[in-house]
C-alpha cells in the first residue's frame, strides 16, 4: 500500500475520533439541559433538600460541568460506563448484551440483503427498462414505502399468526440453541431486509447505468464479453464507492434504527433498552447508548470512506 | 384437606367471636354462604389442577429498570412476578375478605391498635432458610423505614412498633385500624428472609417458584419450589416464563401464535375481534381502578363550588363506559369508591348527564368564557377521545371546554397533580380507607384535587377506628357524599380488567383484586 493511502485513511481516522469527542460533547450537553438533575431524577417526588444535597454531594455533581465530563470520558474511554440509576446495574455488562443482541440481529439482516440488493441491483442493470427490471424495482420500492411497522405486522399476522411458520416473539437469550435463534430472528430479520433492500438496490443500478455510458464498456462489448460478466468485471468496480456508501448508511440504520421493529417483535435490542431508560430519566444510560450510537454510525462512514478512497485511483493518488 | 378448607373449618370451629376480634368486622363476617361455597368451589378447583408443564404469559409493563427488590416494585411485570416468588402475611380473595398466608392466625386488641401475627412453622425460603418471626419483623420494618423508598411506605406509616413475641409479631398502631390486615396483603410487602436487608433484590421468598432468569423488560423464568409449604393449591406448572411484550398487537399475536397461554390488558376496542378467534377466551372483571377527571378545589375557576357541580353534571357517563370503555366497565358517581370495595353504600342516588342543572350551575357560579382541560393519552386508554366526547357533552350545557394535549413524556411530573384540571388514572385500592387516605386526605401527598374539608378528615380517622360495621358504613357513606358533592372528582368510570386466556389454561377464576388473578393466574392456574 502506498504512503499516501496511509495518510489519507490514518487522516480519516483521525477526523473520525475528533467527531466522536465532539458528539460526546453534545451529549453531555444536551442531557445536562434536560429538566431537573440526576440527584433529582433519582429521588423523585419524595425528594427532601437535604437527601438533594447528601446525593448530589454523593454524584459529585456540585463539581463543574467541564470536570464532571472529563470524568464521564474517562469512564467511557477506560470501559467503565458507571451503573444504572433506576436498578444499579453495572451499565457495561447490561447494554454489552444488549448490544450483541442488536449486533446479531443487524449481521443477519446484513449478510442476507446486502448481497441480494446488489444482485437485484446487477439484474435490474442487465435487464435494464425491461419486465424483469420493473417488478424488481417496484417491488422494493412498495416494501421501503410501507412504514417499517407495517411490514412487522403483516409479517405477524401472516407468517406467525395463520400459518405458523416463525414465532411473532423474537426473544432470544442465553442458552437457546442456534437454530432456534434464527427461527426467533426469521420475521425482524425478513423486515429489515425489506426495508433496507430497495434504497440499496436502486443506488447499485444507478451507479453502475452511469459507468455503463463509459467507452470502456462499449470497447468490452465489442471485444465479445457477455453482458454480465461485463457489468460484474468492468462497471462493478467503478461503481462500487456510492454503492458502499449506501450499504453503510443502511448498516447504521440497522444498528441504530430499529427501535420499532424492536418493539413489534420483543427482540430484547438496545433499542428498547435506551427508550426504557430516557423514560426513567436514567442519565448515565442514555449517555452511554448515545455514545454507542455515535461510535458505530462514525465508523461505518468512516469504512465508506476509506473503501471509496481505495477504489478510486483518483482520490489515491492525489495530486 | 386444601389449606382454604381447613382455614375455613378452622374459623367455624373457632366461633365467630375469634373473627370479630380478627377481622374487626364481625357482623358482616358470618359464614357467608357466598363466600363460603367461592372458597369450598376454589377449593374444588385447585384439587382438579394438573402438574407439568410450562406455563408462558406475555405481560405489558415490563422495563429494563426493574429491580426484583419489592420495595422498588411499580409496574405490572414486577407485581406478578412477585406474586410467584413470594408469599405475604395474609392475601384478599377473589370475593375480596382476607385468607391467611404466612400468618397462620391474626387477631387484635379490643381497640384495634395493637395486632397479633401467628407465624405459619414449617415454611421454608428458597435458599433452605426456615421463616420466622423474626424475618417478617425485619421485612415490615424494611418497608416502613423511610430510607428503603418502599411502594408500601405510605400505608406502613402509621405504624408505631414492630416486634417479635415468640413465633408471634405484634405490630402497634399510633392510631387504631380496623383495616390493618388489608393492608398487610399489599403486593410489596414479600416477606424476606433477613426482611431482604441483606440483600433486597435477590428474589428469595417462599413463594410457589423459584427465580431462575430475571432478564428484566425481557423475560423471567420461575421454576417450581420443591419444598413450597401450599404445594397442592399453588405452583402447578413445572415452570413458569414471563415474556414482556409492551406492544399490543404483539401480544395479542403472541397469544393467537400460542407462544404465550395468557396476555393482559386487552384493549377494549379489539376485545370483540379476540373473541371470534378459536381457541381463546376474554376474562374481564370489573375492579376498582377508576378513570378521573380532576379539578383543584382550591384553584380558580375551580374553587368554585357550582362551577365543580356544573362539570359534573356535564358528565355523559353512559356514553364514556359506552364509547371509551366498549361497555367493559361501569359508570362512577362523582366518589372513588364502588360496590368492589367492603362497607359500599349502594343506596347512593347516581349522577346522571343533566345539561339544565349543568347549565344552572354554571350560571350560578358566574364564571365566564371557557374551561381549560389538560390531557394525553398516557393519562388512560383513550383519555384524549374521552376528553373529546366531554366536550361535546359539555357543550349541550352551554360550556365551552377546551382542551389542551399535553405529552405523554413527563405527564406525570408535570401535569398531574400540578395543574389544576386534568385527566388521570387511580388503581384504587383494598379499601376505602386506604383509598380515602391515599387521595382525600387533606395531608395526603396525592390529594390530587385539593380536597382540604375538615369535616372529612375528622370522619376519616373515626370511621378508621370504628369497630361498629353499620356505623362505620354510614360514615363512609357520609364522606363519599361529601367528595361526590364538594369535591373535586369527576369520575364517569370504573374500568375492567380485561386479560385473553387460552384454552390449554385451567383454574382461571377473576379476581377484582388486579389483572390476572390479582397476579396470582402463575401460581393457581395450570396446563390442561
Amino acid at each position: 500500500m502506498s504512503p499516501a493511502i496511509v495518510k489519507l485513511i490514518a487522516q480519516r481516522l483521525a477526523l473520525g475520533i475528533l467527531l466522536l469527542l465532539a458528539v460526546s460533547v453534545l451529549i453531555f450537553v444536551g442531557t445536562q439541559l434536560l429538566p431537573g438533575d440526576v440527584a433529582q431524577a433519582i429521588l423523585g417526588q419524595s425528594a427532601t433538600p437535604e437527601a438533594l444535597a447528601n446525593l448530589r454531594e454523593e454524584l459529585g455533581l456540585n463539581d463543574p460541568a467541564y470536570v464532571r465530563y472529563f470524568d464521564w470520558l474517562g469512564g467511557v474511554l477506560t470501559g467503565d460506563l458507571g451503573t444504572a440509576l433506576s436498578n444499579g446495574q453495572d451499565i457495561s455488562e447490561a447494554l454489552g448484551k444488549r448490544l450483541s443482541n442488536t449486533l446479531f440481529l443487524a449481521m443477519w439482516a446484513a449478510i442476507i440483503s446486502v448481497p441480494l440488493a446488489i444482485l437485484l441491483g446487477l439484474v435490474a442493470v442487465q435487464h435494464r427498462n425491461g419486465f424483469i427490471d420493473k417488478l424488481i424495482s417496484a417491488t422494493t420500492l412498495t416494501s421501503i414505502s410501507l412504514p417499517e411497522f407495517f411490514i412487522g405486522y403483516l409479517l405477524v399476522y401472516f407468517v406467525a399468526v395463520e400459518l405458523q411458520w416463525f414465532p411473532s416473539v423474537s426473544t432470544v437469550y442465553d442458552g437457546m440453541s442456534f437454530g432456534d435463534r434464527m427461527s426467533a430472528i426469521a420475521l425482524p430479520c425478513a423486515t429489515l431486509t425489506l426495508v433496507v433492500l430497495a434504497h440499496m438496490m436502486r443506488m447499485t443500478r444507478a451507479a453502475i447505468l452511469n459507468v455503463m455510458q463509459s467507452a470502456y464498456i462499449e470497447t468490452a462489448e465489442l471485444k465479445g464479453l457477455s453482458p454480465f460478466r461485463i457489468i460484474l468485471r468492468h462497471a462493478f468496480p467503478n461503481a462500487i464507492a456510492p454503492i458502499v456508501n449506501v450499504v453503510m448508511l443502511n448498516l447504521a440504520f440497522l444498528v441504530v434504527g430499529v427501535v420499532v421493529v424492536e418493539v413489534i417483535f420483543v427482540y430484547p435490542g438496545m433499542g428498547q433498552y435506551l427508550v426504557d431508560h430516557v423514560s426513567k430519566r436514567d442519565i448515565p444510560v442514555v449517555q452511554a447508548c448515545g455514545m454507542i450510537f455515535a461510535a458505530v454510525y462514525i465508523s461505518l462512514n468512516i469504512v465508506a470512506d476509506i473503501v471509496a478512497i481505495v477504489a478510486n485511483p483518483r482520490l489515491r493518488h492525489p495530486k | 384437606m386444601s389449606d382454604e378448607l381447613k382455614y375455613l373449618s378452622d374459623r367455624v370451629a373457632r366461633g365467630l367471636m375469634n373473627r370479630r376480634a380478627f377481622m374487626g368486622r364481625a357482623a358482616a363476617l358470618g359464614v357467608g354462604a357466598t363466600m363460603a361455597g367461592s372458597m369450598l368451589s376454589s377449593a374444588a378447583l385447585a384439587a382438579g389442577a394438573q402438574k407439568g408443564g410450562i406455563l408462558k404469559v406475555g405481560m405489558v409493563g415490563g422495563e429494563s429498570t426493574n429491580s426484583l427488590d419489592p420495595a422498588t416494585f411499580a409496574s405490572q411485570v414486577p407485581f406478578a412476578l412477585g406474586r410467584s416468588w413470594g408469599d405475604t402475611l395474609v392475601e384478599t380473595s377473589p370475593t375480596g375478605e382476607v385468607t391467611n398466608r404466612l400468618a397462620e392466625e391474626v387477631s387484635a386488641s379490643a381497640d384495634a391498635r395493637v395486632w397479633t401475627f401467628k407465624i405459619r412453622s414449617g415454611v421454608t425460603f428458597h435458599n433452605g432458610k426456615t421463616l420466622d418471626a423474626a424475618d417478617v419483623v425485619a421485612t415490615l420494618k424494611r418497608h416502613s423505614d423511610e430510607e428503603s423508598k418502599s411502594g408500601a411506605l405510605g400505608i406502613m406509616r402509621d405504624i408505631d412498633t414492630i416486634t417479635q413475641d415468640g413465633n408471634n409479631v405484634v405490630v402497634a398502631l399510633k392510631s387504631a385500624n380496623a383495616d390493618l390486615p388489608y393492608l398487610m396483603s399489599d403486593y410489596h410487602l414479600i416477606i424476606q428472609p433477613n426482611g431482604g436487608l441483606d440483600a433486597p433484590d435477590a428474589g428469595i421468598g417462599t413463594g410457589p417458584y423459584k427465580v431462575v432468569v430475571n432478564e428484566p423488560g425481557v423475560r423471567h423464568v420461575g421454576e417450581r419450589f420443591a419444598d413450597y409449604w401450599d404445594a397442592p393449591n399453588r405452583g402447578h406448572a413445572d415452570q413458569f416464563e414471563i415474556i414482556v411484550i409492551n406492544d399490543a398487537t404483539a401480544r395479542m399475536a403472541a397469544l393467537q401464535g400460542g407462544q404465550v397461554h395468557m396476555i393482559n390488558r386487552v384493549e377494549p376496542k379489539i376485545v370483540d375481534l379476540v373473541k371470534r378467534v378459536p381457541g381463546v377466551s376474554i376474562k374481564n372483571v370489573g375492579g376498582r381502578g377508576h378513570y378521573v377527571f380532576i379539578m383543584h378545589c382550591n384553584t380558580a375557576p375551580f374553587d368554585n363550588n357550582d362551577l365543580r357541580l356544573a362539570l359534573k353534571y356535564a358528565m355523559d357517563r353512559e356514553q364514556m363506559v359506552d364509547k371509551i370503555l366498549r361497555g367493559y366497565g361501569t359508570v362512577g358517581n362523582d366518589m372513588p369508591i364502588n360496590a368492589a370495595y367492603p362497607l359500599f353504600d349502594d343506596s347512593i342516588p347516581q349522577r346522571t348527564f343533566d345539561p339544565d342543572k349543568a347549565k344552572f350551575h354554571f350560571k350560578k357560579s358566574g364564571h365566564d368564557g371557557s374551561v381549560l382541560l389538560r390531557t394525553s393519552d398516557v393519562a388512560f386508554p383513550g383519555a384524549v377521545d374521552a376528553a373529546q366526547l366531554y366536550q361535546e357533552s359539555c357543550l349541550k350545557a352551554g360550556i365551552t371546554l377546551d382542551i389542551k394535549r399535553e405529552p405523554g413524556d413527563g405527564y406525570w411530573s408535570e401535569v398531574w397533580n400540578k395543574q389544576p384540571f386534568c385527566t388521570s388514572y387511580w388503581g384504587g385500592r383494598s379499601t376505602q380507607d386506604q383509598m380515602y387516605s391515599t387521595a382525600y386526605l387533606s395531608s395526603a401527598d396525592w390529594n390530587d384535587t385539593r380536597f382540604f374539608n375538615e369535616g372529612f378528615d375528622k370522619l376519616l380517622l373515626q370511621a378508621r377506628a370504628e369497630l361498629d360495621l353499620a356505623k362505620r358504613k354510614a360514615m363512609y357513606s357520609e364522606m363519599g357524599m361529601m367528595v361526590r358533592d364538594e369535591g373535586g372528582l369527576i369520575m364517569p368510570m370504573f374500568n375492567d380488567f380485561i386479560d385473553a386466556v387460552s384454552d390449554k389454561v385451567g383454574g382461571y377464576n377473576v379476581d377484582p383484586g388486579a389483572e390476572l388473578m390479582n397476579g396470582y393466574a402463575l401460581s393457581k392456574a395450570w396446563l390442561a
